[in-house]
């Protein structure tokens, strides 16, 4: 859990396999719940993300207190949870691009691209002659052609990651459009709801499908070269450059990553209205960004955390269904989400200069 | 349950923890709401009294984001209403476009076990699934001005008439020109790819076709105000002399009001759509180009929450024989004109 590689310096030999200053072995993204990973993260005294927890464990106070014969039930919480699956996995996505010191504002975009494309253009026909995963395999190639797109513009194209995404957010929308004739695709292909609809072991696709990309998210980037130099590029390009690392290539990689993960994004946003629409995904950009922002990720790069992101998007989801829950006035909720941000900046803040890991 | 005290201890709870002090002052400004009293005119019709407290309904209630007046005149309406009835608690989700969002917000009205749903969704497909999820669970939802695309997501389905607005357009249009046969009738209608400016222009062509009239000149804009500015101002550019102009939105028509002043021309009138106060202001003073405008309520989510209400107390529906809730209610598009302004402004939205 200690996702403390700050500034990896050339002589942090990035191609050595294992990492050394590790001292925990929590798995991440499972059970998102609240007390096994406050405990967890209490033990391994992680500072960082500590503002995040209380954040959370305060709003599920405020929650259980406020609204306590509905908030603490077990359909309660999978309702959170299928609302996060969508966004979180899209935030996944964003924390490698952050931290690796890009950013990406095409996501809600590949999104609706992502799943028009898989719902039109016989994709969905396909599918009810094969099999659904035809779809979903056309969703995630068209997130990942668009991330591949972003890519090699900024690496190689030179052109600066906030506009060339700018470019793919109008693109991938408009294309959206285009596709789609601006009407919503109704999926028509009952299996494919069915098996994306569905539960396994009570819990629902969706959310099982989160807690997989969370994983192999912490993994990819805590216990793996490639996480390393994610780090090492967004800390310092250029030290990255001369300790052997290709960043152009690396950075390709991190935003066919991003758009992987908007093609899996698309796939549960179909699953969950049964549609394709060229409307999907609005905002989700800046939804995602906040995500990955709160929870400890720089924005500068170089600095990273997946548990920090899943956290950022539960704290979301969760004040969202409180205040449902409270039925408190709609402008209320705006204003209450720009303080939490701040609050749980500012909490982190104070927390990350106490807990001081050099 | 909702007793008092209870109220109380949440609001503070509620404050102290999220430091949201500001909502305490926000939240319950009273709102000088411009619809009458309903106790007037809707009891009445078959049992009577139906205006009369029964048992307690708590109604869900989730709209997308209001960004444009009519959207926010929809939901404003709707708590307005809620709020005569002392045996209504309306729960109502925040507006977004997010279909994400809104589906959840549905589930959480599933599991708060509302009596009711009014659901005016973002996509009525995308709403669809979880709609009739709402159904199964044995709540009624009332499905408000986008439909739904299946007949097992909602109870009632209440909405405006759009093929309407055009045919009450295009017949206005139709009158004032009086028989002239080489007039120039010109059309700004909203975002043109969905079905509902679809169906206006439809409607608006062949009331016009009736009296041997056509659209001679056809821009859309996106329902914004700066939309509406720059598709009226390209409109004037492509035509010289305009008899008539339909704008379907009263939002985007501000916009087209100020390109139209920016130009100097005067020599047609206005027809708007939707039915803003703004407009209606206008159309009586009398001083302005604009001289009628075509009604599509922003009264819908008010009357679902009534409709709700009812399907909830099993009441009938005042005035009618019937003595169950009807599956449909689709609403008339008025003509509103200096003759009859004063009848609709009461009920007219403010963009």
């Amino acid at each position: 859990m200690s996702e403390d590689v700050a500034r990896s310096e050339p002589s942090a030999t990035p191609e050595s396999g294992t990492a050394s200053t590790q001292a925990t072995t929590r798995q991440p993204g499972a059970a998102p719940g609240r007390a096994s990973g406050v405990a967890g993260l209490l033990r391994t005294g992680m500072g960082r993300n500590l503002g995040l927890v209380v954040a959370l464990v305060l709003l599920c106070l405020v929650g259980v207190i406020t609204a306590g014969d509905t908030f603490a039930t077990g359909a309660n919480v999978l309702t959170i949870l299928r609302l996060a699956a969508v966004i979180g996995v899209v935030s996944i996505g964003m924390t490698f691009v952050i931290t690796g010191g890009g950013i990406d504002l095409s996501v809600g975009a590949m999104v609706a691209l992502a799943s028009v494309w898989a719902t039109t253009l016989a994709t969905q026909q396909m599918a009810a002659d094969f099999h659904w995963i035809l779809m979903v395999s056309t969703a995630l190639l068209v997130g990942a052609a668009c991330g591949l797109v972003n890519g090699l513009l900024i690496a190689y194209g030179k052109v600066v990651p906030f506009i060339a995404t700018l470019a793919m957010l109008a693109a991938a929308r408009g294309l959206a459009e285009i596709i789609s004739d601006r009407k919503t695709q109704i999926i028509t292909v009952n299996s494919f709801g069915d098996f994306f609809g569905g539960s396994f072991l009570g819990v629902p696709v969706l959310v099982w499908m989160f807690v997989i990309v969370a994983a192999l998210g912490w993994v990819l980037l805590n216990r793996t070269t490639f996480g390393r130099r994610t780090f090492a590029v967004g800390g310092n390009a250029e030290a990255a450059r001369l300790a052997g690392i290709k960043v152009q290539r690396h950075t390709v990689a991190l935003y066919v990553l991003a758009g992987l993960c908007c093609g899996i994004a698309a796939v549960m946003l179909m699953a969950r209205t049964t549609t394709g629409s060229s409307t999907h995904g609005q905002l989700y950009e800046l939804d995602a960004i906040a995500a990955v922002v709160i929870g400890g990720t720089l924005l500068s790069g170089g600095r990273g955390t997946i548990v920090g992101t899943v956290f950022g998007v539960l704290i979301f989801t969760t004040l969202n269904n409180v205040f449902t829950l409270n039925n408190l006035s709609i402008s209320a909720q705006s204003v209450a989400k720009g303080l939490i941000i701040v609050i749980a900046v500012l909490l982190q803040q104070r927390l990350a200069a106490r807990a001081t890991t050099p | 349950m909702s007793a008092r005290p209870a109220r109380f201890l949440k609001a503070a709870g509620l404050v102290g923890l999220t430091s949201l002090a500001l909502i305490a002052c926000t939240s319950n400004t009273p709102e000088a709401e411009k619809s009458e009293p309903a106790t007037s005119q809707a009891a009445g019709g078959a049992g009577g009294g139906n205006d009369e407290p029964g048992q307690k309904v708590k109604i869900g209630f989730s709209a997308p984001a209001a960004d444009h007046g009519w959207m926010g005149a929809i939901t404003k309406a709707t708590q307005a209403e809620a709020k005569k009835y002392p045996d209504v608690e309306l729960v109502v989700a925040e507006g977004t476009n997010d279909v994400n969002l809104q589906i959840s917000q549905v589930e959480t009205f599933i599991n708060q076990k509302v009596d009711a749903i009014v659901l005016l969704p973002f996509d009525g497909a995308a709403l669809t699934p979880v709609a009739t999820k709402a159904m199964e669970a044995g709540i009624p939802v009332v499905n408000v001005d986008r439909e739904f695309d299946s007949t097992f997501a909602a109870r009632t389905t209440i909405l405006g008439d759009n093929k309407g607005m055009g045919i009450s357009a295009g017949t206005y249009v139709c009158q004032e020109m009086k028989g002239k046969k080489d007039a120039v009738i010109a059309e700004i209608a909203g975002i043109d790819s969905l079905p509902l400016t679809q169906a206006r222009s439809q409607g608006f062509k062949e009331a016009l076709a009736d009296c041997g009239l056509k659209v001679n000149n056809r821009v859309a804009a996106e329902f914004t105000v700066e939309s509406g500015e720059k598709a009226a101002a390209n409109l004037l550019q492509a035509a010289p002399k305009i008899d008539a102009i339909w704008n379907h939105d009263d939002d985007q028509g501000v916009g087209v009001m100020a390109a139209i002043k920016n130009s100097g021309r005067k020599e047609f009138f206005v027809v708007g759509g939707a039915g803003s106060a703004n407009v209606m202001r206008d159309i009586k003073a009398g001083n302005t180009l604009m001289r009628a405008t075509v009604i599509y309520p922003s009264t819908q989510g008010a009357d679902g929450v009534r409709l709700a209400r009812l399907l909830v107390q099993k009441k009938a529906l005042g005035d009618l024989v019937e003595v169950e809730v009807p599956r449909t209610v689709q609403l008339y598009a008025p003509v509103v004109t200096k003759d009859n302004v004063d009848q609709y402004l009461p009920t007219a939205f403010e963009s």
